[in-house]
This record gives structure tokens, sequence and C-alpha cells, in this order.
């Protein structure tokens, strides 16, 4: 790993859910949420995981933050105050520390925040859980980063409920609450598909720039491609578990290798309606990954499909150039 | 009688009665929707676009009011209807797509059963044969396989019971269809294809449409006019390729800045400051004053009235854009202070 530049190094990661079984019955089938997930975040950039819901995006970001165990794989943090380790190893004391560099931004401010405390109990929690300084710093640090997410005055903010606050705000304060232990990695699930379109763009904005501020690492979860446009530096595609494609956002849009990138594009309604779009037809819907056959994962989909998708395994990710991933046989 | 409008709504005002206070959430609304148009409504929540549609279904709930205005379909008021009019109204004349499919669908009944009840009330009892034969005949519509009429619910996919809810409401070959929000849950490739046999229905029955979104990219696809709500006021109504080309209010222009998009240059998005107002008090004159770049002492006193600028392009402001589709009138306020 390049340790001056890369922050995280996902290498092989994956989540099986057991299905049915019980006390006294082992399960015999698992959902295969994230099957083999390998990708890099440099440090202060973001990166973008798109696709379909129930394509494993929330799992893998789960599994950063260590909310779920991965049952595979690893995930290799370079960091300043930790040094190099391997998160998915990590276990007691350590996992808490290390819980201080990474935070979460969830997609509902509606229930993300709870609802019988104040805003300054919200955001001073994780200070106070990880005994980051004394109770007057730790108001002082509150205020500042209430500031710093546009909620101003602080002081009028810091001791009202949630119910007080619109949906934007509420955002806010999750951010702020993201930002209060100045992590270095922050996994942000559908921040703004919540938000009106007129609210969403600030706090699209005021993520971008507290990251360029403190030189926070994004992994960017949304179903949206034109947020993730704006968001993120480079974009992964996931399907049914898997990364099929991964390249630099805009060299992804304008160029699309995979047929299933292809086709999630073509389907993108474009706000301008003297522009017409030539959408690519694929067949089915999402279907879940229950033990998958050994065969590429979209080969029930494909247009393109051919006997080689069918009889050899999912096909690995392989940079075409340019740092531009694809997995598929056909390209 | 058949040569005018097929919906003519004029100044509907309507409001909800909470503890707080009326919400005025509808205000001073008017629109015609022409036969075989679809208009789009495009706002943000609790910009008044959900509670149009109620309205025009007369499906409000008890503590609505419509305190003033009149809503006409083939000449005939909805609005002075009494409840054995409106029954031969709804659904039959007008229907409804709506918002959250997983609930619109009743979880215990065969979807196909669900279709044939609302015929057999709507158009009178039918036989078996004869119901089945339409059910299957607006399966095929909609792009299901008829063979799922025996289904439950359950047993759909998101956009399969989206479908299924278009389905019931062309059961009784309306001339309008109100679709609020149908493809908002669903994911974009089933998204596109839902859109586009929506479209496809609405040109080939000839049927007008009133399409209701968040979403300004649906919008802009599905919609041969497009109206623009804001804080339950009508702030612009215009040809779709106008609203994207000329927007004459600052708030369409705010509203179409502040929408990514995936095609074309990457161009900035401009934030709009500030939050919609609180419709328990909403501010005085211009309900977007607050937030607009432009407001002035007229804007924060008077309400603007809702005007035709030309070309059937109405605009309820005092300092339109620049870029007015009539030469005749004089181009007032600059470009983009935002």
């Amino acid at each position: 790993m390049d340790t001056q530049r890369e922050l995280i190094e996902v290498q092989g990661l994956k989540k099986h859910f057991p299905v049915g079984g019980g006390l006294l019955k082992r399960a015999n089938s698992f959902i295969h949420a994230v099957d083999g997930v390998d990708f890099t975040i440099p440090r202060g950039s973001s990166l973008g995981l798109v696709g379909e819901s129930g394509c494993g995006k929330t799992t893998t970001g789960k599994l950063l933050s260590r909310l779920y165990e991965p049952t595979e794989g690893h995930i290799l943090v370079n960091d300043e105050t930790l040094g190099a380790v391997d998160l998915a190893e990590l276990k007691g004391r350590q996992l808490k520390t290390f819980r201080r560099r990474v935070q979460m931004i969830f997609q509902d401010p509606y229930e993300s925040l709870n609802p019988r405390r104040t805003i300054y109990d919200t955001v001073v929690e994780p200070l106070a859980v990880q005994h980051v300084g004394d109770p007057m710093e730790r108001e002082t640090r509150v205020a500042e980063l209430l500031e710093l997410v546009g909620l101003t005055p602080a002081t009028s903010f810091m001791f009202r409920f949630p119910h007080e606050l619109s949906g934007g705000q509420r955002q806010r304060v999750a951010i702020a609450r993201a930002l209060v232990i100045d992590p270095a990695f922050i996994v942000a699930d559908e921040p703004t598909s919540m938000l009106d379109v007129s609210i969403r763009i600030g706090v699209m904005e005021l993520m971008q720039d507290l990251a360029a501020r403190f030189e926070v690492s994004y992994l960017y979860i949304t179903h949206d491609l034109a947020v993730a446009r704006y968001m993120c530096q480079e974009i992964a595609v996931m399907y049914l578990g898997k990364i099929v494609e991964q390249a630099e956002t805009e060299e992804l849009l304008a160029n699309p290798l995979h047929p299933y990138t292809q086709a999630l594009i073509s389907a993108v309604p474009i706000p301008d309606p003297a522009m017409s779009r030539e959408s690519i037809e694929i067949k089915g819907g999402v279907a879940q990954p229950i033990d998958p056959p050994h065969r590429c994962r979209f080969y029930d989909r494909c247009p393109i499909a051919d006997t080689i998708c069918h009889d050899q395994d999912h096909p690995p990710l392989e940079d075409k150039g340019n740092g531009h991933r694809v997995a598929c046989y056909k390209v | 009688m058949m040569n005018g409008p097929a919906l003519s709504v004029y100044n509907l005002t309507m409001h909800y009665g909470t503890r707080q206070g009326e919400v005025s959430a509808v205000d001073g609304v008017s629109f015609d929707l022409a036969r075989g148009q679809s208009l789009g409504i495009v706002g943000e929540s609790g910009c008044g676009k959900t509670s149009i549609a109620f309205s025009l279904m007369r499906l409000l709930p008890d503590n609505a009011r419509i305190k003033d205005g009149y809503i006409l379909i083939n000449g005939r008021d909805i609005v002075a209807m009494d409840y054995d009019e409106l029954l031969k109204v709804r659904w039959r004349r007008i229907a409804m797509v709506f918002q959250a499919a997983m609930n619109a669908l009743n979880p215990v009944h065969k979807v196909g059963q669900q279709i044939i009840e609302a015929m057999d009330l709507h158009l009178g009892v039918m036989t078996t044969e004869e119901s089945r034969e339409r059910v299957a005949g607006l399966f095929d519509l909609v792009g299901l396989d008829p063979a799922l009429m025996d289904r439950y619910p359950h047993e759909f996919s998101g956009g399969m019971r989206q479908r299924a809810v278009i389905a019931m409401a062309l059961c009784c070959n309306p001339e309008i269809i109100i679709a609020d929000e149908p493809t908002t849950a669903l994911d974009v490739i089933v998204q596109d294809r839902i859109l586009k046999r929506i479209r496809t229905l609405q040109i080939e029955l000839n049927m007008a449409m009133i399409y209701i979104s968040h979403d300004i990219a649906v919008i802009a696809e599905v919609s041969d006019r497009i109206a623009v709500m804001y804080a339950g006021r009508m702030a612009e109504l215009a040809d779709a390729m106008d609203v994207f080309k000329h927007p004459l209010h600052p708030y369409t222009y705010a509203l179409l800045s502040a929408f990514p998009s995936i095609k074309g240059e990457r161009r900035a998005l401009m934030t709009l400051p500030g939050e919609p107002p609180d419709l328990l008090n909403p501010p005085d004159g211009c309900r977007f004053h607050p937030r607009c770049p432009y407001a002035s002492d007229r804007c924060r006193a008077e309400q603007p009235p809702f005007e035709d600028l030309g070309n059937d392009h109405f605009v309820a402001c005092w300092h339109p854009l620049a870029g007015t589709p009539s030469p005749s009138r004089p181009r007032q306020a600059a470009q983009g202070v935002f």
C-alpha cells in the first residue's frame, strides 16, 4: 500500500447473511450482500458507491465503519494516529480508538437523531464517549462545529430538540456530530436523498467544503449518479454484491464500459426537455444474491452475454487503462 | 362543450385546520389543462402539489377546507358537487395514480380482484368473464403479464405494483389522470420503464395528465407544460421548453440551477439561501421574497398577480427575469445575482 496517499484499502471484503436457520437449525443458504469487493480511497478524496437497492452499497458502508462484522477480507487503514492497521481484525479497546477516526452520516435525518436529546447532547456524545477534553472544552468544540455547519448562532441551536429543526438543519447536525471528533474518514449513506432540491445543494457544498478543509475522505453511498458526479472524484458501480466498474467520475459517465453501467446511465432522466436520450434496455429486475451460481452476476439480464459469461466464474475487475476498471468478459 | 379544456381550475384555495392555526396549503391556484395534454407540477415538499391533486379528486382529509375557487371538469364544478354526483365523476372522468404503490393496494386481496372491484363500483357489475378480460387487457397495456392478476400484492416487485396501480387508474377510461410521484420509490432503471409506459399510454389513449413530482428531470421527460409551485402558490406555468430555456420566475431559475445532471457540462450548482416558509404564517406579499435576490419593497408588501406575459407563459413575479418571450415587454431584472 502506498503509505503516503492511500487512506483506505479494501481487499476481498465479504459479508454473507444467513437466510432462515435459527436456534437449533443451521442456516444453509446465505445472501451474498457484499461478495469480494476491492477498492482504495486516497487521502482527502471521495469515492461514490452507486447502485440500485439491494446491490450491497449500504452493507459495504456499514462494514467500513464496523457496524457489521465482515465475513472475510481486509480493510487496511493507513492513519497517522493509528498507523497501518487492518480494521477487519480490530477488537475491544482498539476498535473504540478506531471509531474516533471513522464516522457515519445516515440517510434519514428524522430517524438518525434522538428526539429526546438536545442538539448539544447529540453532537457532544462522540467526545464524551471518547473522553476528549473537559466539559468546557467540549462545549466550545460543539459550538465551533455548529457554526461551521451553518447553524448560527450556535447558542440558539444548542439546546433545541430535533423536532424544532427542518430536515436540512437536522442533516447539518448529523454532519456536525460526524466531524466533532476530527475523523479521517466518513461513510455518508445517501445523506442528501431525503432533502429538497434547494436545501440539498447547500448540504452537498458543506460536505465538500469541510472535506477539503479537514482532509476528510468520504465513501459516498448514493443511488443518484447526478449527485455522485458532483460529490466524488471516483465512482464505483455495484451490482449484486460486486463492483462491476470503477473509474474517475467524468470518465465513467462519458465512457461506461460495463453493460450494466451503460443501462444505468442511460436510464437517468435529464433535466432538459431539449436533450433526448436513448435508453439501453436490460431484461428483468434485480434478484437477491442468495447463494449465487458461479457465473457472471449480471448474466441473466445482460444484453451481450455469451457462453463464457455462463461457464466461467464472475469476471475479475480488470484495469483497462487510466485506472478504469471493469468486470466483464466482453469488454 | 367538448372543445373546452379537459380541466379548468380557477383561484383554488385550500386550507388545513390544525391546532396551531390555518395552514394555507393552496392559495389562489389557477390553470387550464387541455385535452390530451400533460402538465407537470413540480415543487419541493410542502409546496401544495399533492394538496392540489387531492382537491381535484375531492379526496381531502377531514381538516381540509376548500375556501374558494372552482374546479371544472367538462364544465361542471367538482367543488360544488354533492356526493352522488361526485361518485359519477371520480374515477370515471378523473383518476389518480397514488404516490405509495405499496399502500395503494390491499395486501389481502388479489390484484386483479381489486381492479374488478373498482370497475364494478364505477361502471356497474359485469360478468366475471367480461371483467377478467378487461383486467387482462389493462395488464397488457401497462406491461404486466395478464397471468399475474390472480397474485397478491406482496408477490409483486415495486415496479410491478406501480404498474398495477396505473392499470387500476385506467380501468374506467378516464379523461384525466393524476399521477402523484408514481416513480419516486423506484430504482432508476425501473423508473425509466414506467415513465416511458406512462408517456406512451397518455399519448396513445389521448388522456390529459397531471404529473406531480419533486424531480424536475422526471417532469422534463413527461410534460408538455410545466407548473412550478412554491409555498402553496403557482410561481410559473408555461410550455416545458419555455420553462427550461426562458424561466421568468427567480424561483424557477434557482430550482433549475440547483439540479445536477449527468449529461452536458458539469456546471456549478447554485444554492438558494434560506428555507421554504412556514405556511401557518406565510410571509406577506410574494411568498418567495425572503429568499429572492431581486426582492423589492413592493414584493414584500403586495402579492404579484399570476399573469400571462405572452405565449401562454404565466408568472407571478413583480420582477420577472430577462429573456421574456414577448418582445413587447421591457426587460427588467439583471442576470445571475444568486
